[in-house]
């Protein structure tokens, strides 16, 4: 139970905020925040803990997206049943591509730059096909019904988003404790070491990145019922590939808070700036741009890397000689 | 419908437009070969240099080729005081860090680009823009044939620049064993910077060859960069002669798929073959070392 402790509590915490406010503004935050915390968290248990830097999660996410929106749309299916075969869809795409890339071998950068080209072919055919609707793209009609996944007000789509980011948050902090975990890691530190040892590297990263890719998928899913409109772009395009790992990359990681910490920090980034531009184009991205670059330079280890550096303070790794590569 | 009436113009056309992907991706396989990193800001960059290119002209009045001159020394400079004052202590020698810094830089870069210039679409009107040459059955205009022509002299100068300076045998030395160069005497974080300046160079160049026949606004060098990262695996990451040859093959495979499939699926050859190259032959076509 101690080691689910903290999630209980954090989820708890999150679950006050509407007894707070229910002002549509900060739910309307915190709800994109929890979608790309859950985007990004599925990002981590491949990028994080497996150390397969994936480019494209956006395969995942649009492949969800798409997959809800289109069989309610076209085959008049039900949007709960649609997003578990959504989800399930998003999880065949990454054993896919996991099957391809990881059987011929690719590491490190390969693997980044081929799941980015899955990506785009992907949002290429998305972008032409008719059973996406192409162009135009795919809106999904109103019917404010719990049934049908959908909502007037903002609330229930909070504690949805909450319930599958405190899902996904046990999860991972079991894989964490769990003997699989175990054998990401060692694959993360040394794939060559961890064969030697008797861990099936191949078996352990396609079981990552399935895992994964469901994740990222089901935040497809929400995104789909919670905005009723997709296409190519915002299925499949490089913005949901970069939040989902920036989100982990800026929280820390390979820690399980990671991806939350950095989804509501760069989305509380995102705000702020826009609030201090106010509407001249470009202007809030600039400092984003620029505060990305300054916390990465003062901050190289995320925020979790961040607090541990504060309360134990230990040589600084800032000034490696020879600037070795983790 | 395979008549070479039709085939040899888009051939042709399809090898002008790969060697700017291959200029491109030569700046981007320099850099990932020797820094083992992938630049996520070479796109914006390269938005940076075209729109360079274009005020050149419009308010100097200087014209791309000659502008090029100008463009790259200043570009090697801004590549080389990137690396070497931001790039290099923000990311502390960690590849996510190299990602992270370069993605934000691309992000400040586009974006200020934006602020400043707005998303207007613009082009310029140069009088020999549309001067063509008869090639057999093709057209080919002039300015595809000049950057062409300045591709494959840029990739033979690059080359001379590795095979016989010193500073290009360090950078060799440095892209094989940077602790060894290290050891030697060699300025690590001097040649990266180097490295990067050279890279940084490249799509300088390309920006003064695509100004002519392109347009520029905010975003424009994204399509290239993506482009070029398909580029640069299939030729083999850091080799020159891979990104020069690479960028050839993908323009041509654009360029037929085009005609095969239609104008908006005609990228979708590239990135298929990019994914089949990838999973039978994963050190790319020149790659020595995976």
């Amino acid at each position: 139970m101690k080691t689910y402790l903290s999630i209980i509590v954090v989820v708890a915490l999150l679950a006050a905020v509407p007894m707070v406010t229910t002002s549509n503004v900060v739910l309307n935050f915190l709800v994109t925040a929890l979608l790309i915390a859950l985007a990004g968290q599925g990002w981590n248990l491949l990028g994080g803990y497996g150390g397969q830097y994936s480019f494209g999660h956006a395969a995942f996410f649009g492949t969800a997206a798409y997959a809800t929106a289109i069989l309610q749309v076209r085959y008049g299916l039900n949007a709960w049943v649609g997003s578990f075969i959504g989800m399930a869809a998003g999880a065949l795409v990454g054993a896919v591509i996991g099957a391809l890339t990881f059987r011929s071998g690719l590491r490190g950068s390969y693997f980044s730059l081929v799941t980015l080209a899955f990506a785009e072919v992907l949002r290429i055919i998305a972008s032409v096909a008719p059973i996406t609707g192409a162009g135009v793209g795919t809106l999904i009609p109103l019917d404010l019904h719990a049934r049908a996944f959908q909502f007037q007000s903002r609330t229930p789509f909070y504690f949805i988003a909450l319930a599958l980011v405190a899902v996904s948050l046990t999860v991972i902090r079991a894989i964490e404790n769990s003997r699989f975990g175990a054998y990401l890691v060692a694959v993360r530190e040394n794939e060559d070491a961890a064969s030697a040892l008797g861990v099936d590297a191949f078996s352990v990263k396609l079981c990552a990145i399935t895992i994964s890719a469901a994740i990222t998928a089901a935040a497809g899913c929400f995104y789909a019922q919670y905005f009723l409109f997709i296409d190519a772009g915002i299925a499949y395009g490089p913005w949901i590939s970069i939040d989902a790992l920036l989100a982990p990359i800026v929280g820390g990681a390979g820690t399980v808070f990671g991806p939350l910490l950095g989804a509501l920090a760069i989305k509380t980034l995102g705000e702020t700036t826009k609030l201090i531009a106010a509407d001249a184009p470009g202007l809030d991205l600039m400092f984003y741009g620029l505060l990305l670059v300054g916390i990465v330079g003062l901050a190289p280890r995320g925020i979790a890397g961040l607090s541990r550096a504060i309360s134990r303070p230990r040589r600084s790794s800032i000034s490696t000689p020879d600037g070795s590569r983790g | 419908m395979l008549s070479p009436v039709i085939l040899l113009p888009a051939i042709l056309n399809g090898l002008m437009t790969g060697a700017i992907y291959a200029l491109v991706a030569l700046g981007l396989t320099l850099i990932y070969g020797v820094l083992h990193i992938i630049n996520f800001a070479h796109g914006a960059l390269l938005t940076a240099a075209m729109f360079a290119a274009f005020f050149a002209y419009t308010l100097l009045g200087l014209d791309p080729y000659l502008a090029v001159f100008v463009l790259a020394p200043l570009f090697f400079v801004a590549g080389y005081a990137l690396q070497r004052f931001v790039i290099g202590p923000a990311a502390h020698g960690e590849d996510r860090n190299f990602l992270l810094v370069t993605l934000g830089l691309a992000v400040l870069i586009e974006n200020a680009l934006l602020y400043f210039f707005r998303a207007d679409t613009r082009t310029i009107d140069l009088p020999y823009a549309f001067n063509v040459i008869e090639l057999g059955p093709a057209f080919i205009a002039v300015p595809r044939i000049v950057a062409f022509v300045t591709v494959i002299v840029v990739a033979l100068a690059l080359w001379a620049i590795m095979q016989w300076t010193d500073t290009g045998k360090a950078i060799r030395a440095v892209a094989r064993e940077k602790l060894g160069a290290e050891l030697c005497g060699i300025n690590v974080t001097h040649i990266f910077a180097i490295t990067f300046g050279l890279g940084t160079a490249c799509v300088a160049v390309a920006a003064c060859l695509l100004i002519p026949t392109y347009y520029v606004n905010p975003t424009a060098g994204e399509a290239f960069v993506l482009i070029a990262f398909t580029v640069v695996v299939l030729g083999g990451m850091g080799s020159v002669a891979g990104a020069l040859i690479g960028g050839l093959c993908v323009g041509v495979i654009e360029s037929l798929s085009s005609v095969f499939f239609g104008e908006s699926l005609g990228q979708i050859g590239i990135f298929a073959s990019f994914i089949v190259t990838l999973l039978v032959r994963p050190s790319g076509l020149f790659g020595a070392r995976a």
